[in-house]
């Protein structure tokens, strides 16, 4: 397996509107973002901001209504295999084995075959610990090894970009600190080059390269922190005064947005507004 | 105010038994709860945390040991603990009742017990509403608001009882972090105002640092407490604590305790979710 | 485990304990009735009666072609059914352009219950058997295409998306996520199918022919023979079990995903 085979995707003046009922709904407005080759961006906004609707265009699932998506340099459109997707909650094929699901892109692209197929498969699970479960369905693996079963599923295609859509959502935090350790370790093995949605602050920086904090919507890029800590990246460094200050100049960026997105009526959050008025 | 009662849970011991397949969910759980005390709960999911609140609750029996409130029998083998309003759950999911609307569902609680005339209770629920900014989906029902307006309406049904202890099993779980950080603010100025006893169960760390006095880690089942964690953070507490030395620290230690648990129910097969 | 001890456990078993009273008092209440002549329920034969003529019928040629000639006509009718049914859903929800010419005219089909397509089928069919297998085939074929229908639209859209992503044809996408993601759906389909063409060969024989297990209960309250009626009754319940659970027995071997938590 080859290490570095990072491309570098570049969002131009992205833009992306939904004609709606009640009229248009700006989602996404003039969003400019390089992912460096082998770097890990982390991006980060209130919910319902539209970070979901930034990994559907940069993943070609959606055409935007405004700006490219250069992938080294060439021009991308729709879904491919070289920019490819980790769900949140998991999107493996019910129907298929651990063994199947992480099989088949390269078997449906008439890429590998027989046993070198086999011993490719093989090779990736044992890297995420689940060669002993390659004959189980995803309804019997545990949350965690599901997780697993995906990145592995989207890293056999060795894809130039890896765009990761808060693929941790809904594990509980102990299983999601492990699992993140997993993922930090299988990045800094191979590297690649991975965009990370995430709501959680302490894990996007433990994660990052850079920091990407996203306005409430229309999404477009607040500010960008630059995370220099140094590699392998362990549990330690949360206590570090570089850390701190960086956590805490991103959670005050973050919670402008959040009260940002409250008074606007972000999902599932407006409810606190009141609360909150009273306290501030 | 300061109304809240001590609990105490004496080798506390659940075995549930379906279908002759034992199974010891709590295993002589014991633990101190002061006065007013702001304790939380963290352990790895399916470990046992719901089983100890549904039996202080008075939902399950206990199987041996015994829970005492204020030094009063509250549930020991053979004599389970009744359901009471002087301990108030609020639920996962929610469970204010669809077919009242808000004002009706935060006056129940009273009128059940009749403690209070109906224009009392609904004189107070008002008054509830309003210090809790809900004056104005007094009149909707459940199912025209938003989820997280719900959690609130229900935290102030709780609250309209006075209770003396607070019991609040995974109330955020749906929320994002973001979001969470102000659910927080809310609920700590519901705490100030009354300070109750919290007993509140949650496996998100920040969570429970942020808003504990004290934090209980317990074991893989059979549960058991691991470690007691004194947050002697300062109240009140706003978001920038978050980026506090003591606060990572406090993270840390937290982490460190709850890790080798879920390892151990990780390789013991258990499920996660 | 073992079936030996599964069985010692359900034996064991409150729950079952409590069923198999409640159905011992059933019977029992049921035996008294029709002994001492209780009003109106003391009309129905009693279950030594019934026994008894079960023992009867349980040795005649007859009672065993009974159910020989309705299988016969529940399985031409609904494997032609599927036969059918299933290319016609999985085209429909496939293709738009097939959904939105043929979607109109199975909607303004299928209110028509089955049953009211008796007199016109034997009216258009040369045979009563083949006006039976008919309406037998009407039963189950709209319920087959419409829940493949439902269960291609229902398909989660990360499936297709992730298959997009990781380099599927169209083809691909036809065979390797829309089947088997519909698959589940098609069983269930299959076995709600199951469940009408009984209902309508039953009723269908009653009408319109002189054999099955439909006549053969008519035939018990025709000749005033009411064991009779209760032993068709039976038969006809349990041949829908049985159907439904081979159907569920083989549905599970090609879901082996869905039975395995």
């Amino acid at each position: 397996m080859s290490v570095g085979i990072g491309g570098r995707l570049e969002a131009r003046n992205l833009a992306k509107t939904y004609e709606l009922k009640s009229g248009p709904r700006e989602v996404i407005s003039d969003f400019n973002l390089t992912l460096e080759p082998d770097t890990l961006t982390v991006v980060m906004g209130p919910s319902g901001c539209g970070k979901s609707a930034l990994i559907n265009l940069l993943a070609g699932y959606e055409d935007p209504t405004g700006g490219e998506i250069y992938l080294d340099g060439k021009r991308v459109q729709g879904p491919g295999p070289d920019r490819l997707v980790v769900f949140q909650e998991t999107a493996l094929f019910p129907w298929l084995t651990t063994f199947e699901n992480v099989a088949y892109g390269p078997k449906i692209r008439k890429e590998l075959k027989g046993a070198n197929l086999e011993r490719t498969v093989l090779d990736l699970l044992k890297l995420v610990g689940l060669e002993e479960f390659r004959d189980k369905y995803p309804s019997q693996l545990s949350g965690g090894m599901q997780r697993r079963a995906e990145l592995a599923r989207a890293l056999i295609n060795q894809p130039q970009a890896t765009l990761l859509d808060e693929p941790f959502r809904g594990l509980d935090a102990l299983t999601r600190s492990l699992m993140r350790d997993y993922y930090l370790d299988l990045f800094e093995k191979r590297k690649g080059t991975h965009l990370f949605v995430t709501a959680e602050l302490d894990e996007g920086l433990t994660l990052a390269d850079s920091l990407v904090i996203v306005t409430n919507r229309p999404a477009t890029v607040k500010k960008i922190l630059k995370v220099d800590l140094p590699r392998p990246r362990v549990e330690a460094i949360r206590a570090e005064k570089e850390y701190l200050a960086l956590k805490a100049e991103a959670l005050e960026l973050l919670h402008e947005e959040a009260i940002k997105s409250f008074k606007a009526g972000g999902l599932n959050s407006a409810d606190f507004v009141g609360a909150y008025a009273a306290l501030a | 105010m300061g109304n809240g009662g001590s609990i105490s849970v004496k080798e506390a011991t659940k075995v549930y038994d379906p279908d002759g397949a034992k199974v010891l969910a709590l295993d002589r759980c014991s633990l101190e709860i002061g006065p007013g005390e702001f304790s939380v709960v963290v352990g790895p999911s399916g470990c046992g945390k719901t089983t100890l609140l549904n039996a202080i609750a008075g939902f399950h029996e206990l199987t041996a040991g015994e829970i005492l409130l204020d030094g009063q029998t509250l549930s020991s083998p053979g004599k389970p603990a009744k359901p009471g309003s002087d301990r108030i759950v609020v639920f996962q999911n929610g469970a204010l009742f669809p077919w009242m609307t808000i004002l009706e569902n935060v006056a129940f609680g009273p009128l059940a017990q009749k403690k209070m005339t109906v224009p009392e209770a609904r004189e107070k629920a008002l008054k509830t509403l309003e210090t809790m900014g809900l004056t104005l989906i007094a009149q909707d029902y459940p199912g025209q608001i938003s989820s997280g307006m719900r959690r609130r309406a229900e935290i102030a049904r709780a609250m309209m009882c006075e209770p003396k202890v607070l019991l609040l099993d995974e109330p955020f779980r749906a929320l994002d972090a973001l979001t969470k950080i102000v659910a927080h603010q809310f609920l700590m100025e519901v705490y100030d105002a009354q300070k109750p006893t919290v007993f509140f169960i949650t496996h998100d760390l920040d969570e429970a640092i942020f808003l504990a006095s004290k934090v209980y880690v317990m074991t893989t089942r059979p549960a058991s407490i691991k470690k007691i964690l004194d947050v002697t953070l300062p109240r009140p507490r706003d978001y920038r604590l978050l980026a506090s030395l003591e606060y990572q620290r406090l993270k840390a230690e937290c982490q460190d305790a709850v890790r080798e648990e879920a390892l151990k129910a990780f390789s013991a097969g258990e499920r996660e979710m | 485990m073992p079936i030996t001890k599964r069985l010692t456990k359900a034996l064991k078993s409150v729950a079952l304990r409590r069923g198999l009273i409640s159905l011992a008092l059933f019977f029992i209440s049921w035996e008294l009735c029709a002994r001492f002549q209780v009003p109106i329920l003391g009309a129905i034969p009693a279950p030594t009666e019934v026994l008894a003529s079960l023992a009867h019928e349980i040795v005649s040629g007859y009672y065993w072609r009974s159910w020989g000639t309705s299988l016969a006509r529940i399985l031409t009718g609904f494997v032609i059914a599927q036969i059918l049914g299933v290319p016609l859903g999985l085209l429909l929800g496939f293709s738009r352009k097939a959904k939105e010419i043929v979607f109109p005219l199975i909607e303004i089909m299928r209110p028509v219950p089955p049953l009211a397509w008796v007199p016109v089928s034997v009216v258009f069919w040369p045979s009563a058997e083949m006006s039976m297998i008919f309406v037998t085939f009407l039963g189950a074929f709209f319920t087959v295409v419409l829940n493949i229908v439902e269960g291609i639209a229902a398909i989660d859209v990360r499936y297709l998306r992730a298959a997009a992503s990781l380099g599927s044809t169209r083809r691909d996408i036809f065979w390797r996520v829309m089947l088997p993601a519909s698959l589940p759906s098609v069983l269930v389909g299959m076995t709600v199918g199951m469940g009408i063409t009984w209902c309508v060969v039953v009723a269908a024989e009653m009408i319109a022919t002189n054999t099955g297990l439909g006549y053969l209960t008519w035939r018990g309250y025709v000749a005033g023979e009411f064991p009779l009626i209760v032993v068709g009754m039976l038969s006809i319940g349990l041949a829908g079990y049985l159907s439904s659970a081979l159907i569920r027995r083989i549905g599970l071997h090609f879901t082996p995903w869905l039975s395995s938590q």
